[in-house]
């Protein structure tokens, strides 16, 4: 199935053909020019190269610039690379949000609110300790580990640290409405990242 | 907020006949048994409204065999083929959850609104046969219960 970058404008709800109210969220996507193809033969795997997002001309680098020119794209900001998603695509040719259809699975892909360093708490769902009754022990991790043997801290204990602000992928999400005169696509449920931001639509098998 | 959103509810909103909380509504709604249709009346008071544009809601409360009964709908749902507006009701709030205490026909009547006819929003000029209106005496906010 087809892929497609687009940008998050929010979540709203929407009347299904039933009468059922859809919470969804849209996205505008596309359309967006093919800007290269990979090949097994010649970069050893397959990929389309699509750009979405356009921009003047000086927001970008000459080289971008250059490279866009080369197939026919006007200057735009994002330039995404998607595995095994040529297929038929030529250079030149452009993918709409009409690649896809109601019904479909999609999934998204997309870099989520970064919400700074945080505890255990919070980013791992851990317990909290017990707030009175003399207790210090109130959102601190707890035991991290045994004592002499091993002397260290395994390899992958979740502590505290960044959360937010990494790549999420959201499978599964079905394709609510597809509005082809607007480019826009709805889809049921959330998605990863905040308002604007960018997404990637894949297919979802 | 965006205008892209903003534009795709305002196509879903329908026709609607205006209503306040205090008024008695007749919904006319769809309900789908198995592979029939049909229309299904809920008639009661309009408890609240709340929310705006196409996820604007109102909940219905009535009085089933002796159990109160409250039913939301959103005002804009496809599902609903009319609302029917049987009568105005006079309150002074837009929430009218003190009604859900209230039992019997006596302590749960609902003030008419027979001084001012369709022209709605004016202030209301006088008192009018009152029952007991009021949940705790306090300041009362000039506040009509337009929306």
């Amino acid at each position: 199935m087809a892929a497609l970058i687009g940008r998050k404008v929010g979540m709203t709800q929407f009347f299904a053909d039933d009468g059922r109210v859809e919470r969804v969220t849209v996205i505008e996507a596309g359309p967006c020019p093919v800007t290269g193809i990979r090949t097994v033969e010649r970069d050893g795997y397959e990929a389309v190269q699509l750009a979405f997002g356009e921009v003047r001309e000086k927001r970008i680098t000459k080289a971008e610039r250059g490279h866009l020119a080369k197939a026919g794209a006007p200057p735009m900001r994002h330039v995404v690379e998607f595995r095994d998603e040529a297929g038929e695509l030529q250079v030149g040719e452009q993918v709409t949000v009409e690649a896809f259809e109601r019904g479909d699975k999609v999934k998204v892909s997309a870099t989520s609110k970064g919400k700074g360093f945080q505890g255990t708490v919070k980013r791992h769902n851990f317990h909290r300790g017990p707030v009175t009754h003399g207790s210090h022990n109130v959102r601190a991790p707890g035991a991290i580990g045994a004592s002499a043997t091993p002397s260290r801290v395994f390899k992958g204990i979740r502590g505290p640290g960044q959360m937010g602000n990494r790549r999420v992928t959201q499978r599964g999400l079905e394709v609510v409405e597809v509005l082809p005169d607007r480019n826009l696509v709805l889809l049921r449920g959330s998605v990863p990242g905040p308002r604007n931001g960018r997404v990637e639509i894949r297919g979802d098998s | 907020m965006s205008g892209i959103i903003d534009t795709l509810e305002r196509e879903q909103l329908r026709e609607r006949p205006s209503f306040d909380p205090g008024d008695r509504v007749r919904v006319h709604f769809q309900v789908i048994e198995g592979t029939r249709r049909r229309t299904q009346v809920f008639e009661g008071t309009v408890l609240k409204r709340q929310g705006s544009g196409a996820r604007e809601t109102f909940t219905v409360r009535k009085q089933s065999f002796g159990v109160g009964v409250e039913r939301t709908f959103p005002v804009h749902s496809p599902k609903i083929e009319r609302i029917e507006v049987a009568a105005r009701g006079d309150v002074r709030r837009a929430k009218l959850y003190y009604l859900r205490g209230r039992v019997g026909r006596r302590a749960r009547v609902r003030e008419r609104r027979d001084v001012r006819v369709v022209p709605k929003a004016s202030p209301p000029p006088a008192a009018e046969p009152d029952g007991a209106e009021p949940v705790t005496p306090g300041p009362e906010d000039g506040e009509g219960s337009a929306s």
